[in-house]
C-alpha cells in the first residue's frame, strides 16, 4: 500500500455495534465506486455484519451505538483493552443519540409500555465516552462515509484527523439555500457542527443538530431569535433534545 | 439416519446479518432435542420515545429504527399519521415515495444477495475474498446496490435516514436532469440483472420445504409497496387498520423480540411472501425471471427468498424506469399538501425490503403522539425462523448430514430471511 510514495501497513480494524440501528456501519459499504480501494487500505479483523471471520487483534476499533444494558458495558471494556485507538462513530456513540429520548421516562414505565409483564433488561442510555476513553469521535446520524474515509485515511497515513469547526449554516449558504428561518421553520444549523454538506436543509427540512455543537456557538442568541420571531420555544426544545447533543447548553435551563 | 450423531450447535451472535441473534441446536443419539432462534439484541423503546412528540418530527425519529430500511419506516409513520389526521399527499409525491421505496429495496436486496448470502454458497467467510477471485460478480453487485442508493439519494436527499420525506408529501422535488441521469443508470442495470440471474442459477439452493403461511400487502392492481389490504396465503384478508388481528404478538421467554402468529404456529413475511401473494402483478420481465427459477406460488422453500429478492430487483428496475418516465412529464410543482394537526388514529402498512411493516399512531388535537406501535417484518419472521430451524435440523438428520453441514444449513436458513434484528427489537 503506497501513499505519497510511502508504504505502510494495512490498518487492522474492528467494527462493533451496540444499541443502535447499524446505519453507520452500513455507510461503510456505500460509495460503492471506490469501495474496493477503501477496503484495500484495511485488514478487517472483526466485522460481524459482513464477515464470519472474527479475530481479536485489531489496532482500531470503530464503535457504533449507545450503551443500554450491563452486558454491553463488559463487551465495550473488552474492546477498549484490545484496541490501540477507539473511534466512536455516529450520534448514538458520540452523544447517546435518539435512544436517549427514552431517558425522559422511568425505566419501569418504559418496559411496561412496550413489553407489558414480560421483563426485559435495560438501563438509561449512555454515550460511549461515559464508559471508556474515546480517542476520536465522528458524529452524524448517520455518519458521512466521506468523513469516515478522510479520518481512516488520516489514521492510516499517520496524519492528524480533524473535524470542521464551522456550523452547518456555512455549508447551507454555500449550497445557496433560502434560510429555513425565513420560510418559518426552526433550524439548528447555526449551532450545529458542519461537515454534512447541509444535507437536511438542502432537502428543505430543518437541521436537528445530529453532529452536535459547532465551536464557539451563540446558543442564547438562537433562543432569542426563536422568541423574537414568535416561534415556539417548545418546538426548539423538542429539536434540541432529538439527538441529545446539546445537553451542555440545555441542562439546568428551566422551561 | 445417523443414530449415533450427537451435536451441540451454538452460534453466538450470528454473522452477516443485521443485529444480534443466536442459533442453538442440540442433537442426542440422532434425535433433535432442541432447535432455537433467540434474538439477544438490546431493545431501544421507540414506542416510548415517540410519546409526546410532534407528528411532523415522527418520521425522522422512526426512520432511526433501522439503518437499512429507514425509508420504509419513515413512510410507514407518514402513512399512519396522514391517515390519522386526514392528510392527502399530491399524486406526484406518491410517485416519488414509491421510487424511494424502490431505491431502498434495490440496495437492500443487492446488499443481502451479494454481501450476506452468496459467501455461504461459494464457501467463503465474507464477500472480501471474492473481490480477488470473482471481481466481475462483486462489481455487478456493487453497481446494483449503487443504483438503489442513487434512487434513494436523489429522491430523499441521502441513502440512509431520508431527509425530504415529510407529512403531506415530499419537501423537495428532484431535478429533471438528475432524473434523466438516474434513468440512464437504471437502464445500465438490466445487463447486470441478467448476469446476476446467470450467477444465481449456478448456486445450489437446498430443496428443503416446510408448509408455511405467507403474509403481505395486496391491492388487486399493482405489486404492493405502500398501503393496501393485508393478505395471507391461507386465505385471510383484512383491512389495513386490522393489523393487530394479522400479527397477534406474544413474548417467549428466551428472546428479546416478540413472536407473531396468524392461522398457524407462525407465518412468514418478505420477498417470498410478496411473490407468493402477488406473482401475477410483477412486471413481465420479473415474471420471466421467476419462471426461469421455478418460483411459482405457493413456494414453501425459505431458501428461495434469495431468488424472490432477485426477482424483485428485476421488477424494481423496470418499474422505476416507468415511473421516472411519468415524472419527467410532470411539472412537479405540487409535491406537498398543507395540513393542520388533529386528533386521530390509524395504521400505515408498507412493504419494507424484509416484509410487511406496520406503524400505528394516535395523535391528540395538537398533533402530538399519544400512542405509537410498530410491528417489524423480522419480528413477524422470528417465530417462523424458529420453527423452520427445527424442521430443517430434522430434515438434515434424515439425510445423514454431519454437524458442520447442519450448522451451515441453519446459518444459511436464518440469512435467507435477511433478518433485520435490531429493527425487530426497536
Amino acid at each position: 500500500m503506497q501513499h505519497l510514495g510511502f508504504s505502510h501497513q494495512k490498518l487492522r480494524i474492528g467494527s462493533f455495534d451496540f444499541t443502535c440501528c447499524e446505519g453507520c456501519q452500513l455507510q461503510l459499504a456505500n460509495r460503492e465506486s471506490n469501495l474496493p480501494d477503501f477496503l484495500n487500505l484495511l485488514d478487517i479483523r472483526n466485522f460481524r455484519e459482513i464477515s464470519s471471520e472474527r479475530h481479536d487483534d485489531y489496532d482500531i476499533a470503530l464503535v457504533e451505538g449507545s450503551i443500554s444494558r450491563p452486558d454491553e458495558i463488559e463487551r465495550l471494556q473488552d474492546i477498549r483493552k484490545r484496541a490501540t485507538v477507539l473511534i466512536a462513530y455516529g450520534s448514538c456513540a458520540c452523544f447517546g443519540g435518539v435512544n436517549s429520548l427514552k431517558n425522559r421516562f422511568p425505566i419501569e414505565e418504559a418496559i411496561e409500555e412496550v413489553y407489558g409483564d414480560h421483563k426485559v433488561e435495560t438501563m438509561p442510555v449512555r454515550k460511549i465516552s461515559d464508559i471508556v476513553k474515546v480517542d476520536f469521535s465522528i458524529p452524524g446520524c448517520p455518519v458521512s462515509k466521506k468523513e469516515v474515509e478522510r479520518i481512516v485515511v488520516a489514521v492510516a497515513t499517520g496524519s492528524v484527523p480533524s473535524l470542521p469547526a464551522w456550523p452547518v449554516c456555512v455549508e447551507c449558504k454555500q449550497n445557496q439555500n433560502t434560510c429555513l428561518f425565513d420560510l418559518g421553520e426552526i433550524c439548528l444549523g447555526s449551532i450545529t457542527m458542519g461537515g454534512c454538506d447541509a444535507v437536511c436543509t438542502t432537502g428543505k427540512t430543518p437541521c436537528l443538530g445530529c453532529r452536535g455543537p459547532a465551536e464557539g456557538i451563540n446558543y442564547p442568541a438562537l433562543r432569542q431569535l426563536v422568541s423574537e420571531r414568535g416561534m415556539s420555544l417548545d418546538e426548539l426544545d423538542e429539536k434540541l433534545r432529538f439527538y441529545n447533543c446539546f445537553t451542555t447548553f440545555t441542562d439546568g435551563e428551566e422551561h | 439416519m445417523a443414530k449415533n450423531i450427537n451435536c451441540d450447535i451454538d452460534v453466538h451472535h450470528l454473522t452477516r446479518v443485521e443485529g444480534h441473534g443466536n442459533i442453538e441446536i442440540r442433537i442426542r443419539d440422532g434425535k433433535l432435542e432442541k432447535a432455537q432462534w433467540a434474538v439477544v439484541e438490546t431493545p431501544r423503546f421507540f414506542e416510548v420515545m415517540v410519546k409526546g412528540m410532534s407528528a411532523e418530527r415522527v418520521p425522522f425519529l422512526t426512520s432511526r429504527i433501522c439503518g437499512i430500511c429507514s425509508i420504509s419506516h419513515a413512510l410507514a409513520s407518514i402513512r399512519s399519521l396522514e391517515r390519522a389526521m386526514g392528510i392527502t399527499p399530491p399524486p406526484a409525491a406518491e410517485k416519488l415515495r414509491l421510487l424511494a421505496m424502490h431505491g431502498e429495496t434495490l440496495q437492500s436486496h443487492a446488499l443481502h444477495i451479494f454481501f450476506l448470502a452468496v459467501p455461504d454458497f461459494v464457501g467463503t467467510p465474507s464477500v472480501l475474498p471474492l473481490i480477488e477471485s470473482n471481481p466481475e460478480i462483486v462489481q455487478t453487485g456493487l453497481r446494483l446496490k449503487e443504483a438503489g442508493n442513487s434512487i434513494s439519494a436523489l429522491i430523499t436527499g441521502r441513502c440512509t435516514h431520508p431527509v425530504s420525506l415529510v407529512l403531506g408529501g415530499v419537501s423537495k422535488a428532484p431535478g429533471k436532469k438528475e432524473l434523466q441521469a438516474l434513468r440512464a443508470q437504471l437502464l445500465q442495470c438490466i445487463p447486470d440483472l441478467a448476469a446476476t440471474a446467470e450467477f444465481c442459477a449456478t448456486l445450489s439452493i437446498p430443496d428443503f420445504e416446510r408448509e408455511t403461511e405467507f403474509v403481505s400487502l395486496y391491492n388487486d392492481s399493482t405489486y404492493p409497496y405502500i398501503g393496501g389490504d393485508l393478505l395471507s396465503t391461507d386465505g385471510v384478508r383484512r383491512e389495513e387498520n386490522d393489523y393487530l388481528a394479522m400479527t397477534n404478538e406474544y413474548s417467549p421467554e428466551f428472546t428479546t423480540t416478540k413472536f407473531t402468529r396468524l392461522s398457524r404456529e407462525s407465518f412468514a413475511a418478505g420477498a417470498l411472501a410478496r411473490c407468493n401473494n402477488n406473482a401475477g402483478l410483477l412486471r413481465p420481465e420479473a415474471q420471466k425471471t421467476a419462471g426461469d427459477f421455478g418460483l411459482a406460488p405457493v413456494c414453501h422453500n425459505p431458501f428461495m427468498n434469495n431468488i424472490a429478492q432477485l426477482v424483485e430487483c428485476v421488477h424494481i428496475v423496470h418499474d422505476a424506469v416507468a415511473h421516472i418516465d411519468e415524472l419527467l412529464e410532470d411539472p412537479l410543482d405540487r409535491i406537498r399538501s398543507a395540513w393542520k394537526p388533529r386528533a386521530g388514529a390509524a395504521t400505515g402498512a408498507v412493504e419494507a425490503p424484509r416484509g410487511i411493516l406496520y406503524h400505528h399512531m394516535e395523535t391528540d388535537e395538537h398533533g402530538k403522539i399519544v400512542k405509537g406501535d410498530c410491528i417489524i417484518p423480522t419480528t413477524q419472521n422470528n417465530a417462523n425462523i424458529h420453527h423452520d430451524l427445527d424442521a430443517l435440523a430434522r430434515w438434515a438428520l434424515e439425510r445423514g448430514k454431519k454437524d458442520g453441514e447442519i450448522q451451515l444449513l441453519c446459518e444459511m436458513l436464518v440469512r435467507a430471511y435477511d433478518p433485520c434484528i435490531s429493527c425487530s427489537v426497536h
